[in-house]
């Protein structure tokens, strides 16, 4: 088998709100199966990348498609936004959880297997009438939903609302409720902010898992190193909406760009860290 | 509470801070009532006079003082300007939760057991009977509301849009075609779906308050055509001698062959009554059913995830302009079944029938019942209608009444009599979500 | 032309009233974010309290033009100030207790406090409709044509000028005070960020009720332009101009004091040029479908500002 292409290839992505330039020319590809990672200081335009892939923005310039085994191809900027998870399987979750808090658990992760669900009721007319295809349907469903609680403990709290879950259990269920749609690629924004020590190693667990028995790769935006170095198969580093780096964690680790970028080094000052950082390795 | 001695009693009293409260209460109250009560301005030859009240004003503002200072001395007694609104104190409210959980159980059967049998009561006349009709039309409207409003979060001013072209599509049906009421019914929720959904396409994209004042906006356009497209509807006069509906062919009337000598009866002009009250519980119950059922299908779960948050749906491939335009045109199919009833009730329509009252009336059902719960939309309309026939005799005093009811009722419950909500599916339990975790749709 | 002419100058005035009303939607809607669906009705009570004083002064078209501004001012001021009582006091009985709540509680307690403002003063002023002699008579000829042409003559009413000027006035006054003074400054803040205000020292229900305040004031200021203009009110005169002026206000781009202004100009042009050109039963038709199509295609409205989704 030949090298397989990356999934997600993102070209010269631009993004301008008014005056300002959010993401400037930006282009980098997304492994099938791997974890990538999105990195950047706050307002380095992470989470407008991420809206530009998952169709809530519609970029400036650009190009970016989503390749599938089966050779078909999206162009993700032409998509109108509900398409993305619906076809080409580009699920997502956002900064600040967006739950339906008053449903249950179950309900939300029953929301999330709409549109197989949809075609199973033939559109509302099958289901309204208790045909007993959409029964099976349902019944699938339901096993699909009491898998993903299983991965993510929250069997127990299947039938609580969305909202009383802890915060931390409520990130993990926004990833189960994108889960349940199927994707291909699952893009997280921000999963472990907020999260103790402890929640945030089973959520590295959790994304190792889903890429190792899901057959889907994961894009991350992330501020916790930990998890970032931990589980990261590609970090791309992001500075005011420019691609500054972009390698396996342990190239990113010592680019003196990234540093400086983190560190807010100026321009001129980036040689003079790039020279330290030598002296400390050698 | 019982030994609390004289001094901590009075110490509970701010009488600095009352005085001042009475004394700008009576200073409002002296610039409201002193203006227009105290002047009347009457029409008398040679242009306007006023006619001088004061003694009336005099009492009400003295009144208003008074009932302060009586609101004083007792409910804000403990707890002087609380935050929530709620006025009952703590152990009345827990009682009354009790108490509510201890009727639901058994409530919604006994009920419908009630609804049955109410016809055939002793004491139930032609006017209770008519009350009856009247209480069931808005249960109906109202659960066709709680589609659009409780359940998708769809703010709708002008639901009775949809109610008014039931009834003059069956209306002009009967007129132009002569068709039949049963032929009817079905057409004219096809069409109210239909206008449902022209209207629905253009709008439904806009935000919460603008979507609101939108379909205000289409509710008085109909009107307006209503009133002024006289060739077609008859304008102001309205439409009349709108056929009465049979049963399976059976008229209502006196002579061989109807239903009284098919069946044996006497004669009497409650049979079509009866009839009209069941024909109205059944296609009241009709809409319940539904609803139940499309709560438990894919689209109604898609409704209640669009009420709570409309980006995550759209994170998860919803396509939210189709779960919107199916809540808005299945509410709409729902009020032109009503409005085609309503027709064929009456005998007689005529666009005062769908002023924008009635689309407040029917939200306010929805709001005051709690939101997306259809047994609050039961007690709602019952409380309301019925409070309202209460008052029959109040007359003129009678919508005030039922302003004021409706501003009280929403500040001691703001989420509505019943505001929790029941899942649709369930795993192991069935626990009701708390009222507070459930979002009222968009623009919050 | 000189029809359109004419036509112009009275959408102009009927735009000016609507505008007034207008600017108390925006304002509330921009600072607490709720129709405030009540605020027609107060406009209708301003009428009445307008109506009331010109009758106890004894105003007629024959009092003297000195006598007539002063009196004028007179019943301006009195029924602003009797106005922003009932707004202040509704706002602080009926929409206070429910801040923070849900989004529809206030939305349907307004709709109670609309009813209940109109059949209180249906039962305190009597349910028929006021007829008030025309008080401020007179005008100027702006243009003739010429007697072949069918002699129209375009005339602007003294009536006119004092609802024109008077609203220029007033909204000079009250931009300024958005603009200048501590509370519109306060105003602006709430709108932005209520908590923050509250935490930097903002007295917000001071605010919110001041901007009910505002509001009422100008109403009242309509409902008197709308009775002498008109010259007939009823107790439900509210609704009508209620709804018309909160299409301005959304029209005009909503929480923006010129976008009312203007949106309430707009709608004054199309009410009156449709039913000078194409019918009068339709010209509500014609305001409310320009409201829908404007919302469709630019949804922030005319003077918004255009509103990034944030995900």
């Amino acid at each position: 088998m030949s090298a397989p292409s990356p999934f997600l290839t993102v070209e010269h992505l631009n993004m301008r709100f008014g005056g300002l330039l959010a993401v400037d020319d930006l282009s980098f590809d997304v492994g099938r199966q791997d974890i990538t990672a999105l990195i950047g200081p706050n307002g380095a335009g992470k989470t407008t990348v991420f809206n530009c892939i998952t169709g809530f923005y519609k970029p400036t310039e650009g190009r970016i498609t989503a390749n599938h085994d089966d050779g078909s191809t999206f162009l993700l900027e032409r998509m109108d936004d509900f398409k993305i998870p619906k076809t080409a399987k580009v699920a997502r979750t956002f900064q600040n959880i967006r739950l339906f808090s008053g449903m249950t658990v179950l309900e939300n992760l029953m929301v999330g297997q709409h549109n197989p669900l949809m075609v199973a009721s033939n559109f509302t007319f099958g289901g309204i009438f208790g045909l007993a295809g959409y029964k099976q349907a349902e019944n699938a469903a339901i096993e699909l939903a009491k898998y993903w609680m299983e991965q993510t403990g929250l069997t127990e709290r299947a039938d609580d609302a969305a909202g009383d879950l802890p915060y931390g259990d409520q990130r993990k269920l926004e990833i189960a409720r994108a889960m349940c749609t199927g994707p291909k690629l699952l893009c997280l924004d921000e999963p472990a902010a907020g999260l103790n020590p402890r929640e945030s190693d089973d959520l590295n667990k959790l994304l190792l898992f889903i890429r190792a028995e899901c057959d889907a790769g994961i894009l991350l935006i992330e501020h916790d190193m930990n998890v970032v170095m931990g589980i990261s198969d590609h970090i791309v580093v992001l500075d005011y909406g420019k691609k500054i780096a972009d390698g396996t964690p342990e190239e990113i680790r010592n680019d003196p760009k990234v540093i400086a970028a983190y560190l807010g080094v100026d321009d001129d000052e980036v040689a003079d860290v790039e020279q330290e950082i030598e002296g400390v390795s050698t | 509470m019982a030994n609390m001695s004289l001094k901590e009693t009075m110490a509970g009293f701010n009488f600095q801070k009352i005085a001042k409260d009475l004394v700008v209460t009576a200073l409002l109250a002296t610039a409201i009532f002193g203006s227009t009560i105290a002047f009347k301005t009457k029409t008398a030859p040679g242009g306007l006079v006023l006619d001088l009240r004061f003694d009336i004003a005099f009492y009400i503002i003295a009144a208003v003082v008074v009932g302060r200072l009586l609101l004083w001395l007792t409910f804000w007694r403990k707890a002087p300007n609380k935050a929530s609104g709620d006025i009952l104190p703590k152990g009345w409210r827990t009682l009354y939760a009790a108490l509510l959980a201890k009727i639901a159980k058994r409530f919604a059967p006994t009920l419908l057991v009630f609804a049955i049998v109410f016809p055939f009561l002793p004491f139930t006349d032609r006017y209770l009977l008519d009350l009856g009709v009247l209480v069931l039309t808005y249960v109906m409207l109202g659960w066709g509301l709680n589609i659009v409003v409780g359940l998708a979060g769809l703010l709708d001013l002008g639901y009775v849009a949809f109610y008014a072209i039931g009834a003059y599509s069956y209306a002009l049906l009967a007129h132009y075609f002569g068709f039949s009421f049963w032929m009817c019914l079905p057409l004219a929720g096809i069409l109210a779906a239909f206008w449902g959904l022209i209207l629905g396409f253009p709008v439904l994209r806009l935000r919460g308050d603008y979507l609101a004042i939108v379909t205000l906006a289409f509710g008085e356009i109909i009107r307006i055509v209503l009133l002024n497209w006289y060739q077609f509807t008859g304008g102001p006069d309205g439409l009349s001698g709108i056929p009465r509906p049979s049963f399976f062919g059976l008229e209502f009337k006196r002579g061989e062959g109807n239903f009284a000598d098919f069946f044996g009866l006497e004669y009497s002009t409650i049979h079509r009554i009866v009839f009209l009250y069941f024909l109205i519980l059944a296609l009241a119950l009709l809409t319940n059913f539904i609803t139940n059922r499309l709560r438990r299908l894919p689209i109604g779960r898609a409704w209640e995830a669009l009420r709570e948050d409309e980006i995550a749906c759209r994170s998860l491939g919803l396509n939210t302009t189709v779960v919107k335009l199916t809540a808005f045109s299945i509410g709409a199919m729902f009020a032109g079944f009503a409005g085609s009833f309503f027709a064929t009730r009456q005998g007689f329509i005529s666009p005062e029938s769908f002023t924008f009252i009635e689309s407040a009336l029917i939200l306010a059902i929805v709001v005051l019942g709690g939101m997306g719960s259809q047994i609050g939309v039961v007690i709602a309309s019952i409380a309301m209608i019925g409070g309202f026939e209460i008052f029959r005799e109040a007359e003129e005093y009678r919508m005030l009444i039922f302003g004021l009811a409706m501003v009280t009722i929403m500040i001691w419950r703001p989420r509505g009599l019943i505001s929790k909500r029941i899942p649709s599916i369930f795993l192991k339990k069935k626990k009701a979500v708390s009222g507070d975790l459930v979002a009222q749709g968009e623009g919050h | 032309m000189e029809y359109f002419v004419q036509q112009l100058i009275n959408g102009v005035t009927l735009g000016s009233i609507y505008g007034l009303i207008a600017i108390g939607y925006t304002m509330v809607y921009g600072i607490i974010g709720m129709i405030n669906f009540a605020h027609g009705d107060i406009f209708m009570v301003g009428a009445f309290i307008a109506l009331i004083i010109i009758t106890a002064l004894g105003l007629t078209a024959s009092t003297g033009l000195g006598l007539m501004i002063l009196a004028l001012i007179l019943v301006l001021m009195g029924s602003m100030i009797i106005a922003s009582v009932f707004g202040w006091t509704v706002e602080r009985l009926a929409y206070r207790p429910l801040r923070g709540s849900f989004r529809l509680a206030p939305l349907i307690t307004a709709i109670g406090v609309s009813i209940v403002l109109q059949n209180y003063i249906q039962i305190a002023q009597g349910a028929r409709v006021k007829p008030l002699q025309p008080i401020v008579t007179g005008g100027y000829t702006l243009m003739q044509q010429s007697a072949e042409d069918g002699g129209f003559i375009v005339q602007i009413s003294n009536m006119q000028i004092f609802i024109i000027v008077t609203t220029i006035v007033l909204m000079t006054i009250f931009s300024l005070i958005i603009a200048k003074t501590s509370l519109g400054r306060a105003q602006r803040a709430c709108e932005q960020d209520r908590k923050m205000a509250s935490l930097l020292g903002i007295n917000v229900d001071r605010t919110i009720s001041m901007t009910f305040v505002m509001g009422a004031a100008l109403a009242a200021v309509a409902g008197l332009m709308f009775l002498l203009y008109y010259g007939v009110i009823d107790f439900f005169i509210g609704f009508v101009a209620g709804v018309k002026a909160f299409t301005a206000a959304v029209l005009g781009g909503i929480g923006s004091l010129p976008g009312a202004m203007l949106g309430g100009l707009v709608i004054g042009l199309i009410e009156t040029f449709w039913s000078a050109y194409f019918s009068v039963e339709y010209k509500d038709v014609a305001a409310f479908s320009m409201l829908v199509i404007v919302l469709i295609f630019l949804p922030q409205g005319l003077l918004g500002k255009p509103e990034v989704e944030k995900v």
